[in-house]
């Protein structure tokens, strides 16, 4: 097989592997916009808030500890354990809920019935509340995450591929890992949604809240439920960025990349956002390599928005999103 | 009729009628300076079919609305089954087994029929949050016992045909229907049903008719109505309230509201001195 060929299939499944840590981000949106219609600015940073977290518990530090030695003359940093990988995840999956509760308890709570902006507005401000709540509790500097995850070259692809090809296929053991638990991840929250009780309770609050109250159900435990879901995707999607490139400011623009993903995949699709997500990180890849050189190259910059502006204008519910029926 | 003794009464066609289970006492709402409803007291009767009945405005639906909670009155108090009501939320009025339907139609427009009907029987389901993620049998049995539930209501309202079909695709007789079986997929102790003919053409009220009068017969469910059109009234209820600018001018059987006086004046209309 020709070396170019070779090359392009590398490149095509490295932008797959780019593609679900995507789609991950952008699952968190999907969760969220269907069941209360807010578009959450803030899922990136809570992907990023949730990382930290988790880098802090395992790390045993002192959560406040600037503030705290700043007001009380003290030196504090760490408490001086190390809390294992399993452990500290299930604490931020605690930190998460709670997050989730304040968010509804003194946010949505009182914008029940305004307009979709303002809600969006709410959103940037809680993400930029949340951003500063992070570097206020965990510090602002580049922090290494580690919860155990293989890293580096996959040994066996790379011996396989060279013993057919004799070109050694480069791909990381981390996007391995990742695609596999976004995979079981979206069939999980799809199933979840489809055919659990609270599943259908949160289509229905999503769809109608008059209806939702008349046949029982509380919109305010259906939010909790889904800010907490959205908080357990934004920290699955932090752990696998943050042991990639490091838990820093940055992951939160992951969050825009999300966007022209839902573009592609639809706001309301689960299915969609993973689609989506492969469709931009593989187009993204093969296009830089295609075609980068002629067009000045950094073409991963902006192809994403180019391309989900093209598909606005020729399906605007994306790939996967709602039909929209209109009765006259 | 012997009306009115405290272990109720038997209807002309020989139905029995129980003990009250609902009474409003001295409901009072307002919006801001607006009186929708004026200090009215009734009751309503196990297994019986009750009309609100009155002219556009005359704070018909706001009374249903207090009942399902989705309006609470400054003053006045709501006893049910016996027991006085604290001010409770839309949901917890639906998880006491008052179901209902909406005026204008309030269904999940996304979703399939049968997936519309099912949301009626969440008040049923008691496996948790975990149980159904990791669907342990006992989740599973239970969404298997309340679809048996819910086909069985598809087939008493006969929208078998339909059962997949998204709501946004159907008539508006239809919805009217769906949204009828989604109240009563709930099992409800009490079914109130905001104007469940309005815009309907004479077929298909005939239709409803016959479908309310069998949720009643079958089922025994207590019901609480509105309804415009008077004749339909008149066909089905037991007992029938009259309200007219936010008060009550009528209470009884449709006989005796057909002859009362104020009654006739507040739909014929009459010059106000």
């Amino acid at each position: 097989m020709p070396d170019q060929l070779l090359f392009a299939i590398e490149v095509t499944l490295n932008g797959l592997m780019a593609g679900v840590l995507y789609a991950l981000v952008a699952l968190g949106f999907v969760l969220i916009y269907k069941a209360s219609g807010i578009f959450n600015y803030a899922q990136g940073v809570m992907a990023l808030f949730s990382a930290a977290t988790l880098v802090g518990i395992m790390n045993g530090d002192v959560p406040f500890s600037h503030l705290i030695n700043a007001i009380l003359g003290t030196d504090i940093h760490h408490f001086g354990w190390h809390v294992p990988a399993i452990l500290a995840i299930l604490l931020t999956m605690g930190v998460m809920i709670f997050l989730a509760w304040a968010v509804n308890r003194f946010v949505f709570k009182h914008l029940v019935n305004q307009e979709p902006i303002i809600l969006f507005m709410a959103t940037i401000g809680l993400a930029y509340f949340l951003e500063g709540l992070s570097d206020m509790m965990w510090g602002g500097d580049i922090k290494k995450l580690d919860v155990g995850l293989p890293q580096g070259i996959n040994e066996t692809i790379d011996e396989v591929t060279f013993n057919l090809f004799g070109y050694g296929f480069f791909i990381d053991n981390l996007d391995i890992v990742a695609a596999v638990v976004a995979v079981i991840l979206v069939i999980a929250l799809t199933l979840y949604s489809q055919y659990s009780k609270q599943g259908r309770a949160l289509r229905a609050v999503a769809d109608d809240h008059q209806a939702a109250l008349s046949v029982g159900i509380s919109l305010n435990y259906i939010w909790i439920l889904v800010w907490s879901i959205a908080g357990f995707v934004a920290l699955v999607a932090g752990i696998m960025w943050g042991a990639k490139s490091g838990v820093q400011f940055s992951l939160s623009l992951i969050a825009l990349k999300a966007l022209p993903v839902l573009m592609l995949g639809g706001f309301t699709s689960i299915p969609g956002a993973i689609v989506g997500g492969l469709i931009i990180g593989v187009g993204e890849k093969l296009f830089e390599f295609t075609l980068g050189g002629m067009m000045g190259g950094a073409t991963e910059n902006w192809f994403a928005y180019v391309l989900a502006l093209v598909f606005l204008v020729f399906r605007p519910q994306g790939l996967f999103g709602e039909k929209i029926i209109e009765r006259v | 009729m012997n009306q009115m003794s405290t272990e109720g009464y038997t209807t002309a066609d020989g139905r029995k009628i129980g003990g009250v289970m609902m009474e409003m006492k001295n409901i009072t709402l307002r919006f801001g300076g607006v009186k929708a409803i004026t200090d009215i007291s009734f009751d309503i009767r196990e297994g019986e079919i009750r009309a609100i009945i009155g002219p556009n405005g005359a704070g018909k639906s706001s009374m249903l609305n207090v009942i399902s909670g989705f309006y609470v009155p400054q003053e006045g108090e709501v006893w049910f089954r016996g027991a006085k009501r604290p001010p409770m939320k839309p949901y917890q009025v639906a998880q006491q087994g008052i179901a209902r339907t909406f005026q204008n139609i309030a269904l999940f427009e996304g979703m399939s029929v049968l997936d519309n009907v099912m949301t009626g029987r969440l008040t049923h389901m008691k496996s948790g949050m975990l149980e159904q993620a990791i669907w342990k049998g006992k989740a599973e049995k239970e969404e298997v016992e309340n679809r048996e539930v819910v086909e069985k209501i598809i087939d008493f309202l006969e929208i078998q045909a339909i059962r997949k079909t998204p709501v946004a695709r159907l008539p508006y007789g239809l919805k009217k229907r769906v949204e009828l079986a989604r109240a009563l997929a709930a099992e409800p102790k009490l079914l109130l049903l905001d104007e469940p003919m309005a815009g309907m053409n004479v077929e298909e009220k005939e239709d409803m008719s016959r479908f309310i009068l069998d949720v009643n017969d079958e089922f025994g469910t207590t019901i609480a109505l509105i309804e415009h059109d008077m004749g339909v009234v008149m066909d089905l209820s037991d007992r029938v309230v009259v309200m007219d600018y936010g008060k009550k001018i009528g209470d009884g059987t449709p006989d005796e509201v057909r002859s009362n006086q104020a009654v006739i004046d507040a739909y014929l209309g009459v010059a106000h001195d």
